[in-house]
């Protein structure tokens, strides 16, 4: 190396290690890592002098101290006497149950709309593809206040949309009957948790005698056995307990069962229905990019149309399916701090609040990247952990 | 048919049709692809498809395993006749094996998986015994040591070699090859034409539509040229390659042979 460098070059640099890749690329990180930690310390001092100057107080006290207003819905019982930082943790849960559930529904609206999308069937097809070019054309924050607005302009109480007996549809969101909580319940639901384990060694059992003695044993009808079967052998045993509490016009409101407020049906619908085009795109492409000769291959040596779905339109469309539908769960996610237009009171909506009345700008912009990001990670990394487990291990 | 034609495999030659195709006829749409196709291929022959692009070859031998439906006209493939019923199609499938230009081999599995998954699925056949018989074909393809591999990661005249192990793994009574070494480089058809020369001598019944004339010429019972949709001319490889009686045969013979 050494006698290709010109001599001059040399006595600049005093030696010839400096052309070295790997302490080059070691150098280059340590700078860079250097330049990182300058510039993080310069805003901190700078931040803090300001905000010493300006006479407000920095810290975490404040989420100790009792914040003073209210929130119009919570999963955790919450008043205005309340912490800062029970506010907070109440606009975090509302936050996660809002994604939860976006993703759910989007996951399920968008699959559908794109098998509908490549579908044979003309109707269904160019229907498919109007909602996605419609609905992923329009900007999200459109479609939050789009359906903000429309369900405040659904009839009152007093005149409510009845899809079923029991339920509500109105201006003041939705109720629909609920069952009243009882202890066997958290029983039922350790039931589920197990059929599912159990259902899970069902197909691999049902694959290992596959492979040993040729034979193909749907699991189907004994796996949904399972899963209804013993939940619901767990509540008999505890005597079937079921009470409904079914909501009830009381005055001006409905009283009791599960109740929707219209800013979480209004958020809950317009990043659903956003994030769905774009799934719905996602589950096209993803079946569309499997060659056309793989199918014809299949069908060659004799495949069933359920089995070619399975073991090779599936396996190789998912692996295009699931990274991009992962980066649709982290946006629609985010997508949800938009509630802070329509008055959910998600993180972003409380974390303002928060800001204003304690002027502690810094900590609370903190926690809300913090929680963000860490949702974030936890989501990607589930969805890591899936795409392993469906992906094909290749080369 | 009953009568005794000459066939150098008269061991296997029954005088029941493997293949027969009656009055086929095709269209895309508006364009016809196949007219009034007659062809029958008696168990253990072995037929060389050829002619100009376009000509409706694919599309004929598309139709024998059902890849493609004909409009009218009867296709019976070892006494089953071809029509919408599945069960059919089935037995049908089950009977054929075909060979792609394109390999088709499964990318997302590795070569033992590609060749066991139809037995194991359609045959019912346990995995142990599966992949013995897999191996067993990939030793006569003389590839057992790619088994733990990837598609991906083998040349394209191994990649073709463990598509048609695969279809033999079906035991099929019938093999059709569609062009199998048109997208291979010049030093790797001849590993895949050896293999099929080893199939035909072991009587397998063959419809091959392929270019490679020597291919044709140690291994063709019967030569069948099309063009334009039509069968112009079927004949022993001897009066197909010397004297055809067709006009269209001998200028597209004069075309390629000259290459
Ligand atoms: N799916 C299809 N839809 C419409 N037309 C088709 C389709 N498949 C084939 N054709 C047409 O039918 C005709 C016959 O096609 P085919 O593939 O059978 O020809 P070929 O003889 O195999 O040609 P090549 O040597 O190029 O493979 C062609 O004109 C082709 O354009
Ligand atoms: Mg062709």
């Amino acid at each position: 190396m050494s006698d290709i460098s010109k001599p001059e070059d040399q006595a600049r640099t005093g030696g010839s290690f400096l052309y070295n890749q790997g302490f080059r690329s070691i150098a280059y990180q340590v700078l860079l890592g250097g330049v990182l930690a300058y510039l993080a310390w310069t805003l901190y001092a700078n931040v803090n002098a300001n905000l010493e100057r300006q006479g407000i107080a920095t810290g975490w006290d404040f989420l100790n101290t009792s914040s003073g207003f209210d929130i119009g819905e919570s999963v955790i019982e919450y008043s205005a006497a309340d912490t800062y930082g029970k506010a907070l943790l109440a606009g975090i849960l509302n936050t996660i149950r809002v994604a939860l559930f976006g993703i759910f529904f989007a996951t399920i609206l968008g699959v559908f709309m794109g098998i509908a999308r490549v579908s044979k069937n003309w109707l269904l097809s160019t229907l498919a593809s109007w909602y996605v070019e419609i609905c992923r054309n329009v900007p999200v924050v459109l479609h939050v206040i789009f359906w903000g607005t429309v369900i405040h302009l659904l009839p009152s109480p007093r005149k409510a949309m009845v899809p079923f007996e029991g339920a509500f549809i109105m201006n003041r969101g939705v109720v629909m009957p609920f069952p009243v909580y009882d202890p066997a319940y958290p029983w039922v639901g350790a039931a589920f948790v197990a059929a599912i384990l159990g259902v899970v060694f069902l197909n691999k059992w049902a694959q290992r005698r596959r492979e040993q003695t040729g034979q193909y044993i749907s699991t189907l009808w004994a796996g949904l056995g399972i899963l209804i079967g013993l939940p619901a052998a767990v509540w008999i045993a505890f005597g079937a307990p079921l009470v409904w509490d079914v909501p009830a016009l009381r005055g001006f409101n409905f009283q009791g069962g599960l109740q929707l407020s219209p800013e979480f049906v209004a958020l809950l619908i317009g990043i659903t229905v956003y994030t769905a085009a774009f799934i719905a795109e996602i589950v096209r492409s993803g079946i569309q990019s499997v060659p056309s000769g793989q199918i014809e291959a299949a069908r060659a040596v004799g495949l069933r149309p359920s089995f070619i779905m399975r073991y090779v339109t599936m396996p190789q469309a998912l692996r295009v399916i699931i990274p991009p539908t992962a980066s649709q769960y982290l946006s629609l996610t985010k997508n949800s701090s938009l509630g802070v237009l329509i008055g959910y009171p998600d993180l972003v909506n409380i974390g303002n609040t928060t800001l204003n009345q304690t002027g502690q700008a810094v900590e609370a912009i903190a926690i809300m990247m913090v929680v963000y990001l860490a949702i974030s990670i936890v989501i990607s990394t589930f969805m890591n952990v899936y795409n392993r487990l469906v992906a094909i291990k290749e080369r | 048919m009953n009568e005794q034609t000459p066939d150098t495999n008269s061991n296997t030659a029954a005088d029941t049709a493997a293949i027969h195709l009656v009055d086929v006829n095709k269209w895309y749409g508006d364009f016809q692809a196949l007219i009034d196709i007659n062809l029958s291929v008696k168990q253990g022959e072995r037929v060389v498809v050829c002619g100009p692009s376009g000509s409706g070859k694919s599309t004929m031998i598309r139709c024998i395993n059902r890849l493609e439906h004909h409009q009218r006209g009867q296709i019976i493939v070892d006494g089953i006749e071809l029509t919408d019923n599945l069960k059919n199609i089935e037995a049908v499938r089950s009977e054929v094996g075909m060979v792609f230009q394109s390999f088709n081999l499964f990318p997302h599995m590795r070569v033992i998986d590609n060749l066991t998954l139809a037995p194991m699925l359609v045959r019912k056949m346990p995995k142990a015994e599966a992949e013995a018989l897999a191996m067993g074909y990939l030793e006569r393809v003389q590839i057992p040591e790619q088994a733990y591999k990837y598609p991906g990661q083998l040349s394209g005249g191994q990649q073709q070699r463990v598509a048609i192990a695969r279809s033999l793994c079906m035991q099929p009574r019938i093999m059709l090859f569609d062009e199998p070494t048109s997208a291979l480089d010049p030093e790797m058809i001849k590993e895949v034409l050896d293999v099929m020369v080893e199939l035909a001598k072991e009587g397998m019944t063959m419809i091959v539509v392929t270019h490679e004339m020597g291919f044709a010429k140690t291994v063709a019972d019967t030569m069948v040229f099309m063009d334009q949709a039509e069968i112009v001319e079927i004949a022993t490889p001897d009066i197909f390659f010397t004297k055809p009686k067709n006009e269209r045969t001998q200028l597209f013979l004069d075309q390629i042979l000259t290459h």
